[in-house]
């Protein structure tokens, strides 16, 4: 592959993720909806009722504004090296905000029996799916991220020894 | 190259320790949660004079995030001991173990990051409650039980920080300029 096909192929790769993460951030953030118990008592449901999916959106947010200044490092500078440690970093950052947030998701949805938590999803079926779209999009991300930090061990550190000098 | 040769025995040295230090830290998480288990009996109501009782028991494996969180555990302990293993019998991949070790020490620290922020959150969630969503606390009844939880999730924790470092460690060995292989005298052509 020519080495402008590669990059264009790194940048859309990157814009991808970009797109997947402020995705994640934005509709966890603005999920909210009215809800009533029984039909008397009203409550209002938001993201920040739960600190798990605070930690996402502010993970994501993170990881936005990270891939959106990566896009602007011209591709023959010394600090792509410093891009490999920081995709690691901020890909095992994705990672624990997607486990944390899917622990308390799904006690949201299945209730947990054991501890005497009734699921809450009947009551406020959008913010549910809003919160499920979130969370699809955010492990997108992950998996992109994830793909990329591979692709820059495979060029800049060389494991299988490809190049000969 | 003697002092190459101590240099890099030292290195191999501080490695081994650290590997040993997580297998150590992830086995106790491991342990202590797999283990963890408590039965209660509470007064439900009371029929006349005789008190109803009813015995209620907290496992680990009532929330998923926790069997998660084992499973993620013994994968990483595993590892490493597997890691130890190779380092102390010295098996010889033909130069492809670097990239190999390196590259699973990042899928271990990643493993390891999910599993215990899914516990740490949930037991967050055991410890203070939900008013929002009307999702009562229940550590002020399972004391026991929460105790032994926070102890493997900060087990777990120190075992993620050990991995990140030993990662550190096995990345900065890849950047390292490979030696280049001398040809044997053997070999070159006389013209």
């Amino acid at each position: 592959m020519a080495m402008s096909q590669r990059a264009t192929v790194i940048l859309a790769t990157r814009l991808i993720a970009l797109i997947a993460t402020l995705i994640a951030a934005v509709v966890m953030a603005s999920s909210h909806e009215k809800g009533t118990i029984f039909g008397a008592i009203s409550y209002e449901a938001k993201y920040s009722d739960t600190p798990a999916f605070k930690y996402f959106v502010i993970a994501n947010v993170v990881v936005t504004i990270y891939g959106f200044l990566v896009l602007f490092l011209p591709s023959e500078s010394q600090l792509w090296r410093l891009v490999l440690v920081f995709d690691l970093v901020l890909t095992m950052l994705l990672v624990s905000s997607i486990s944390a947030a899917l622990a308390i998701a799904q006690v949201g949805k299945k209730g947990n029996s054991h501890a005497g938590w009734l699921p809450v999803c009947n009551q406020i079926p959008k913010y549910c799916s809003q919160t499920t779209a979130a969370l699809v999009a955010g492990f997108v991300g992950l998996v992109v991220y994830f793909l990329l930090v591979c692709y820059s061990i495979h060029r800049d550190l060389d494991p299988f020894l490809v190049r000969k000098n | 190259m003697g002092e190459e040769e101590v240099v890099q025995k030292r290195q191999k040295a501080v490695v081994l320790v650290l590997r040993a230090a997580a297998l150590l830290a992830t086995a106790a998480a491991t342990i202590v949660m797999a283990l963890n288990k408590e039965t209660r009996t509470f007064v439900v109501a009371t029929v006349g004079t005789t008190p109803v009782t009813a015995s209620i028991t907290a496992k680990f494996q009532q929330t998923p995030a926790n069997v998660f969180f084992v499973i993620a555990n013994a994968m990483a302990s595993n590892h490493n001991l597997m890691m130890i293993g190779s380092d102390l019998f010295g098996i010889d991949y033909r130069g492809f173990k670097l990239p190999l070790v390196a590259i699973l020490d990042m899928l271990n620290a990643a493993l390891l990051s999910a599993g215990v922020h899914g516990a740490a959150f949930m037991a967050q969630l055991a410890k203070n409650g939900n008013s929002h969503a009307r999702w009562n606390e229940i550590c002020d009844k399972f004391q026991g039980y929460c105790n032994r939880g926070g102890i493997a999730i900060l087990a777990s924790y120190v075992g993620l920080l050990v991995t990140l470092g030993i990662t550190v460690v096995s990345i900065v060995k890849l950047l390292k300029p490979k030696p280049q292989p001398q040809p044997l005298a053997s070999e070159i052509e006389v013209p």
